[in-house]
């Protein structure tokens, strides 16, 4: 079980690096889908034994992250006929570089945190935290409103991962309830997307700066 | 209880959506403001409703902030009904729907005992006020809702981090984890330093984030700017004061887990570095909404100041919450108020609001001094509480920093307030049809009343309430 989970961990980490460094919004989308989808899979090979609420969260978990999700953006994109490129702050090579760096500097010192001896031997925290990280880079170097989103998405998915820790301390309603917020949360921001694109014909939010003092 | 309090609101913000008339809806807000009230009332004066379940607790903190957020919503609500006959010419739909629900919302904050079932109502406050604040479909407001979904989502994110860091910290020390409250306080004592400190940080910025404090503050000088004067209100009074009940939950943990002098010496450098940078916005501002968000900058300030100087001060810093939450809805509705009437919210055409509106302006003149401190009014007794406690704490230096950065405060706010208040109306200024009515002056009257006695005398219902809060969070499990 082990070797598995740390496989799929290592397989999210890639994915983190290949959606910093893509130039088109819609596969960075389908990178965050794929990554959300694996972060489902989890929660069923972290315990021994597979629990009808494992099963549930796990289900719940990769239909939003996984579809739903990734779908209301597309359509968001779709309906902005926007350039389709990322357009960073930081040239993309430079961002995977920092990226990989933040990772293995994560991976390195991960061994003195002080984590509980059952965690110690797979990857959970240094990848949650990595991911977390990697999060932070998209949300920061990139101007487009979409791509903004992606990166807080990328930073949600390193957060679930380490609730992955915590299975007991994180009973299924409250399991439900951070998803449906995610989900809420990116519906109601993709409606505000739409907006940004209709009154500034763009969605960078560069364009967003009467507000200042 | 706890089911009907939460539950309530949001099924009447259901009914809200299925109304077809413009002109019926609001008064949904009233109804259900008034039932919620007298439901919390019933709540927090009979032991035997407060809990329902293990992880709906009504706590004395918990009360006291169920009380400021209903009675705060209880004047929004006739103020809204006055507001939107005057907006008639688009749906308030949504509007009224989103209210109900994040009144709602706001209930289960203060009812939650499970730190993730609280994450999750918080989160939910950002997403219920997203709406309202875009109710002017103007480009400014696009921005001012992007920005706050944008700040608060990463922010609250944080705050999930955590939260799960918190459970986390039972690991190490071989217990299972939690997120219960109880248990949490429970085991305080034995939870590893280390990750209880990483997860009050992450908590501190994520929350504080949430609350407005200095540096994570910069989206809400926007959000109150753009939003209408009454979503001004149940924010700087509603969501501020939700946050800081879940800050709260963690500060108790880390006190009794035997924290304190770590904590306190973040909490007062973020208090007074927050009050610092609101007094510097506050000087030479032009928009006089957006003077009122950094009063609220400055406001949560004192609030984590008087936590972070602690055991004397906690009795203040509890009164503050009420204080401020009341102060800030007589200001933020009056500011509304001279909004509509001048359509416009810069003090360089905005002169003279006592000429124009003789109530709204002499309301918005008393919010100001009993904001800034001034005696006979609430703010004033709850902040010299704080600064005693300063005082009796030994802390000579923060109670300088403290008094220094009040009167900052008083000067820079006092500049603006005094422009929009005093002279003439400019000739340039168009005359609009908006006068003070009934439903948008009476709930700020009430408003300033109570300020007014919270300065005079405390009821002792409330005095009970305060002391019990502060026994609360003084016990060590």
């Amino acid at each position: 079980m082990i070797e598995l989970l740390n496989a799929l961990l290592v397989i999210v980490l890639v994915l983190n690096l290949f959606a910093l460094g893509n130039s088109r919004i819609l596969s960075v989308i389908r990178i965050v889908a794929v990554q959300g989808a694996l972060l489902g899979v989890i929660p069923l090979l972290v315990h021994e034994r597979i629990t009808t609420p494992a099963l549930i969260a796990a289900v719940a978990a990769i239909g939003l992250k996984g579809i739903a999700i990734p779908a209301i953006m597309i359509r968001s994109l779709r309906a902005a006929e926007i350039k389709r490129e990322v357009e960073p702050l930081v040239g993309l090579l430079p961002s995977i570089i920092l990226g990989a760096l933040a990772t293995a500097v994560v991976l390195l010192f991960s061994r003195k945190l002080g984590a509980a001896s059952e965690a110690a031997s797979n990857m959970i925290i240094p990848a949650s935290i990595s991911t977390v990280l990697v999060g932070f880079i998209l949300l920061i170097t990139r101007f487009k409103a979409l791509s903004q989103v992606l990166g807080y998405l990328v930073l949600e998915n390193g957060i679930f991962i380490f609730g992955m820790l915590l299975i007991e301390a994180i009973p299924l309603v409250v399991e439900m309830g951070l998803l449906l917020d995610l989900f809420v949360g990116i519906f109601v921001i993709s409606i505000i997307t739409n907006h940004i694109n209709q009154a500034f014909s763009s969605m960078d939010t560069r364009e967003l700066v009467s507000l200042k003092e | 209880m706890g089911f009907v309090l939460i539950l309530m609101p949001i099924l009447m913000g259901g009914l809200a959506a299925a109304v077809p008339s413009n002109r019926l809806r609001p008064w949904l807000l009233p109804l259900t403001a008034m039932a919620h009230s007298a439901l919390s009332i019933l709540a927090i004066s009979n032991p035997e409703l407060g809990s329902s379940g293990q992880w709906l607790v009504l706590d004395p903190p918990g009360k006291l902030i169920l009380l400021v957020v209903s009675a705060l919503f209880l004047a929004c609500s006739f103020y809204s009904v006055g507001y939107l006959k005057h907006r008639m010419e688009r749906s308030n739909r949504i509007f009224v729907a989103c209210l109900l629900v994040f009144l709602g919302v706001m209930s289960l904050v203060t009812w939650a005992h499970h730190l993730g079932l609280m994450w999750v109502a918080i989160e939910a406050t950002t997403l219920s006020t997203a709406p309202l604040i875009y109710f002017n479909r103007s480009k400014r407001s696009i921005e001012a809702t992007w920005k706050y979904l944008l700040v608060g989502s990463v922010g609250i994110a944080l705050a999930l981090l955590g939260t799960f860091f918190l459970a986390y910290s039972a690991l190490p020390a071989g217990l299972t984890p939690s997120l219960t409250y109880s248990e949490l306080l429970q085991n305080a004592p034995q939870l590893s330093k280390s990750w209880l400190r990483a997860a009050f940080v992450l908590l501190l910025i994520g929350y504080g984030t949430k609350m407005g404090l200095a540096p994570m503050h910069t989206w809400k000088p926007d959000a109150y700017g753009e939003a209408p004067g009454v979503v001004g209100a149940v924010l700087a009074g509603g969501v501020t004061s939700c946050a800081f009940l879940a800050f709260l939950r963690i500060y108790h943990v880390c006190i009794v887990a035997g924290e304190a002098a770590f904590v306190s010496r973040l909490l007062l450098f973020m208090g007074l570095f927050s009050m610092a940078v609101a007094g510097l916005f506050m000087i030479g501002q032009r928009d006089f909404k957006r003077m009122l968000a950094y009063s609220s900058v400055e406001h949560m300030g004192i609030l984590m100041a008087g936590l972070g100087i602690g055991g004397p001060a906690l009795f203040g810093t509890m009164l503050h919450v009420v204080t401020n939450g009341a102060t800030k809805g007589v200001l933020f509705l009056s500011a509304g108020n001279i909004h509509r009437a001048y359509e416009s919210k810069s003090t360089e055409l905005v002169r003279g609001a006592m000429r124009r509106l003789p109530l709204s302006g002499a309301l918005f003149l008393a919010g100001f001094l009993a904001i800034t401190g001034s005696p006979p009014f609430g703010p004033f007794v709850s902040e010299f509480a704080i600064l005693n406690g300063a005082f009796d704490a030994g802390r000579y230096l923060v109670a300088g920093l403290f008094l220094l950065f009040l009167l900052v405060v008083f000067v820079g706010m006092g500049k603006t307030v005094l422009k929009v208040v005093q002279g003439r109306v400019p000739s340039e200024v168009q005359d609009t049809p908006y006068r003070d009515g009934i439903l948008t002056a009476a709930p700020i009257l009430a408003l300033m009343a109570v300020v007014l006695l919270l300065g005079l005398y405390i009821p002792a219902p409330l005095g009970r309430l305060l002391r019990e809060a502060v026994a609360f969070l003084e016990l060590p499990k």
